[in-house]
């Protein structure tokens, strides 16, 4: 038997499909450092499954040399699920969009987060309906002229990021379509926690919602409007890297670090589930004066156990104590006559 | 005292109380027994929608009826021989379903004032004292003094001894029939393990009932009904979901899968839920989902992972899951999908009987997108039906509907089981790597059966993409061609239909092969049209009864089958569906008699029909 390992490439998981999405849409960055980081896992190509629901995002499987499940809209967390309950041992990695996994599929999504169970979420946040040409998602901010929403959008939207801490999520990422080195990075943090893993990953749809990000992506307001967390490492941003944030309180403040002694600065604890309920919450719109800047990185990861670990300890107890099933006993019952 | 005993072929019981009463207990005590003893046994639990309904009141009745006989029985009865009263409510909602000359047994605590007054008796009128029962034999008895007067040294509260009412009726039952109390006082000892003054409490108020029997001046006559001649063998007592329960698990014990069973809560399809989960022992795994969507969604991974997967719901719930169905019959995985009808539409009545989905399990999804669907008839067949319909999903890749209803799944019966040797093994075959260099893997090739392999993830070389997309032949790859779509379309339509040749054929289950008269009926209708069938035939009668349990694809010679009556009668416990189907493929001009009452029907009903078409 060959056991020699084979090293795997990007261009392993590449598919002989044709990669349909619009030309300059964010996707493909996101697909092309997917490849890439996928070989540096060392898990097996047939190990793998990539499962997603409706949506543009959601078409991904195909390109993706490795098991895999375009399903419909809004389920791929709670076909994962069952896939995670049944087979542990696989790599599970859920595609999914905002208007996917925060409409259609909101109930699902809270639920995965609370069961923990061992799989890696990408949810391709664009703020728009792109699939079904252009109409407001449940992330698009407040008066958003979309198809549907001609007079402005009265939907409050969603927070992705707290709306999953709030469901108890236990690894809380993102990062964005123009910062490539940076996804790759939180996309081997995700695969190395276990336990349901949420990436957000900023993408711009160049169709219909072009430049809802570009405030955090393009490099002359980037370094304003953005702040990069790394575990251990005080909350710095600026175009000098000149401002950090300090809690006065629970508030947070943006401070200039020159005024400012360095212990004095808010130190990145992935581990705080209370500060990461405030970084969550950084979420202004960057147009506002002193609006905070948007995190990216990792913000919160916990180690709490895992649906199906729990659900396979209670077959193995069942077993130790009352012995693997005898189908005959059980078809028998334990009352039985005999004419 | 002297009771005289009187020799009875076949008898039926009706308990009735409130729902806190006991009654579906008592109910079920007095089955096990009494198939213990050797009769042949079927029952009928009948209860509210609401778990404490207003005491005292006609929506709070709950009622359990049962049928045995020392000959074979194959209904919960029409009418009642006995009824056993808790209240006066009770007395309101079934006395129309007592024989004339019936017995009836009161609790006279549950006709004072307050208890009339909630069964809505006019001002100052008793049913017990008016004389409005004189046609039946009525038996009163102060259940509620004698239980608390057995009890008065047990230190027990009054509302604790009040809950061993029950036990008294029973007893008393048991010394009506002469029925050994073990098997009861076996159950009470198991049930109380952890409360021993409970055990004590009840077997006295049991063994009370029965000495009351033995003890009181009363009129009352004691009946024997002896075993039934039914066939050699060994025999247990079981109810319609813990049939279709076990079958799950001997089907995953005879492929050699993992059984993923995701659900939801419903009624009345909780109880299978409730019994896989004591399983775990055989590697069950049972996972109660956020939502029916889910539920389903969950199981379509798990079977894409190589599990036997399954769910199960009532009707909204099927409704819920309809998308997902559909893409399980495009991704063409195996998945079987039990719905346990019961009263629709929209909430309709949870806890009653209807046949009313079949139309919904057969098209009921957006496209062409054809199911198999099968059935079960009695309580043990949801065993056999269960089995059957994870059978049929493994060979051929496709979810599969097994159906079943409230009066089944609910019901009990004696089912002389079957080894684990005597079932067949089904064969799972997953895919294996027999790939040629340079070759590549086509997940959706099929087979003589126009199924296609199961390729599950963890098989090297096997990596392969599916979806709820159109997909090209073979490849599977997303394909918007408008020939290869009437294609595939034809072919998962052929698919399902090739099924035919893999099914029994249908047979004639009482009656002539050729003649006047078909009773043609399918599901839980099978006992009532069994009885009304073979009376008939023995009045001299030309009618013959058919039971389709195969009804998508049917049996290939149902057609045939069909031709060789002059008329065809469809009884349905719905507003006529499996009849739009048979006259819609056999182009027949079949009737139908339709009840949709969120009862059974009873054999009378049918008999009546009978005899009006033979005229």
């Amino acid at each position: 038997m060959e056991t020699a390992e084979i090293k795997l490439t990007a261009k392993d998981f590449v598919t002989d499909q044709e990669v349909r999405w619009c030309p300059g849409c964010g996707d493909y960055s996101i697909l092309k450092q997917v490849q890439t980081v996928m070989p540096e896992l060392g898990i097996p190509k047939e190990e793998i499954v990539f499962i997603s629901g409706i949506g543009c995002s959601s078409r991904f499987p195909y390109y993706m040399e490795t098991f895999g499940m375009h399903s419909i809209h809004g389920r791929a967390t709670a076909i994962a699920s069952g896939l995670k309950a049944t087979r542990p041992e696989l790599s599970v990695w859920i595609v999914t969009g905002d208007g996917d996994a925060l409409s259609i599929g909101g109930n699902h999504f809270v639920h995965l987060l609370r069961r923990n169970f061992d799989v890696n979420v990408l949810l391709f946040n664009n703020e728009i309906y792109g699939l079904t040409k252009g109409q407001y998602s449940p992330t698009s901010p407040l008066g958003k002229v979309a198809k549907s929403t001609p007079m402005g959008s009265v939907d409050h939207p969603f927070n992705p990021l707290a709306l999953s801490l709030g469901a108890d999520g236990t690894f809380i990422a993102r990062t964005m379509d123009r910062d490539p080195i940076h996804m790759r990075e939180v996309l081997k943090r995700a695969n190395a926690h276990k336990g349901t893993s949420l990436v957000e990953i900023y993408q711009n749809c160049n169709v219909f919602n072009d430049g809802a990000f570009e405030v955090f992506t393009e490099k002359g307001s980037k370094k304003m409007n953005t702040l990069f967390v790394e575990h251990g490492k005080p909350l710095v941003f600026g175009e000098q890297a000149d401002k950090g944030i300090k809690l006065d309180g629970f508030k947070p403040v943006i401070v200039n670090i020159a005024d400012t002694s360095a212990n004095d600065l808010w130190i990145h604890d992935e581990k705080d589930q209370v500060k990461a309920s405030i970084l969550v919450r950084f979420f202004d719109n960057p147009a506002n004066e002193n609006a905070l800047p948007r995190p990216f990185g990792v913000f919160y990861q916990e180690d709490r156990f895992c649906y199906e670990d729990a659900m396979n300890a209670q077959i193995e107890d069942a077993i130790q104590s009352k012995g693997n099933g005898d189908l005959d006993a059980l078809i028998r019952g334990k009352n039985t006559w005999t004419i | 005292m002297s009771a005289q005993t009187e020799i009875k072929t076949d008898v039926v019981i009706l308990f009735a109380g409130d729902s806190g009463d006991g009654i579906q207990l008592t109910g079920t005590q007095f089955t096990t027994t009494t198939a213990l003893y050797g009769n042949d046994v079927s029952t009928f639990p009948n209860f509210p929608a609401e778990i404490r309904a207003p005491q005292g009141t006609i929506a709070g009745v709950s009622g359990f009826q049962l049928h045995f006989g020392s000959v074979e029985v194959y209904t919960a009865g029409d009418a009642s021989d006995v009824l056993v009263v808790m209240n006066a409510a009770a007395l309101k909602a079934n006395l129309k379903q007592l024989k004339q000359g019936g017995i009836i047994i009161a609790n006279s605590d549950g006709f004072d004032a307050k208890n009339l007054k909630l069964a809505k008796y006019p001002d100052g009128v008793n049913p017990l004292t008016d004389g409005s029962l004189e046609k039946y034999k009525v038996h009163v008895i102060d259940v509620t003094k004698i239980t608390r007067t057995a009890l008065a040294d047990s230190g027990l509260g009054t509302k604790e001894m009040d809950r061993s009412k029950n036990m008294f009726v029973l007893g008393y039952i048991y010394w009506m029939y002469n029925r050994s109390l073990d098997t009861t006082i076996e159950f009470i000892k198991d049930q109380f393990k952890k409360r021993p003054e409970l055990i004590d409490a009840n077997v006295k108020v049991l063994k009370a009932g029965y000495n009351y029997g033995d003890t009181v001046e009363a009129p009352m006559n004691r009946f024997e009904v002896k075993p039934a001649p039914v066939s050699k063998g060994t025999y247990r007592s079981i109810m319609g979901n813990q049939a279709a329960a076990l079958g799950l698990i001997a089907a995953a014990q005879k492929s050699g899968l993992t059984l993923f069973y995701g659900t939801y809560p419903i009624t009345p399809a909780s109880d299978i839920l409730h019994e896989l989960s004591k399983h775990k022992n055989f590697g069950v795994k049972t996972f109660q989902a956020e939502d029916e969507i889910a539920a389903i969604a969950s199981t379509i991974g798990a079977s894409f992972g190589g599990a036997l997967g399954v769910t199960g719901s009532s009707g909204p719930g099927i409704a819920l899951k309809g998308e997902a169905i559909g893409l399980a019959l495009m991704l063409e995985l195996p998945l079987v999908i039990v719905n346990i009808q019961r009263g629709g539409p929209s909430t309709g009545l949870p806890t009653k009987t209807e046949q009313a989905d079949l139309l919904q399990a057969i098209y009921g999804r957006n496209g062409e997108a054809p199911v198999p669907v099968i059935a079960a008839c009695t309580p043990s067949d949801c065993f056999n039906m269960a089995f059957e319909a994870c059978r049929l999903a493994i060979e051929f890749m496709t979810p599969v509907f097994f159906l079943s209803d409230g009066y089944i799944a609910n019901g009990a019966e004696p089912w002389k089981f079957p080894s684990a040797a005597e079932l067949p093994e089904l064969k799972a075959a997953f895919a294996k790597n027999n790939l040629k260099d340079g070759e590549k893997f086509l997940p959706y090739k099929r087979n003589e059966k126009l199924a296609r392999e199961w390729a599950i993830p963890g098989t090297k070389g096997l990596e392969h993409r599916v979806g709820g997309i159109e997909k090209e032949n073979e490849t599977g790859n997303i394909s918007y061609d408008p020939e290869n779509h009437e294609f595939m379309v034809k072919t998962r339509q052929a698919k399902v239909d090739n099924i035919a040749n893999y099914i029994p054929l249908q047979t004639i289950d009482n009656g002539k092969e050729k003649g006047k008269l078909l009773i043609l009926g399918w599901g839980s209708t099978y006992g009532s049209i069994k009885t009304a069938v073979k009376e008939a035939i023995a009045e001299g009668y030309d009618v013959s009864h058919a039971h389709v349990r195969y009804l998508n694809p049917l049996p290939k010679n149902l057609g045939d089958v069909l031709k060789n009556y002059d008329k065809v009668l469809i009884p349905e416990i719905n507003n006529g569906q499996l009849i739009k189907i048979i006259r819609d493929k056999y182009l027949i001009d079949a009737q139908g008699l339709n009840k949709i009452k969120g009862m059974p029907f009873t054999s009378i009903e049918i008999k009546e029909k009978i005899k009006e078409l033979s005229k």
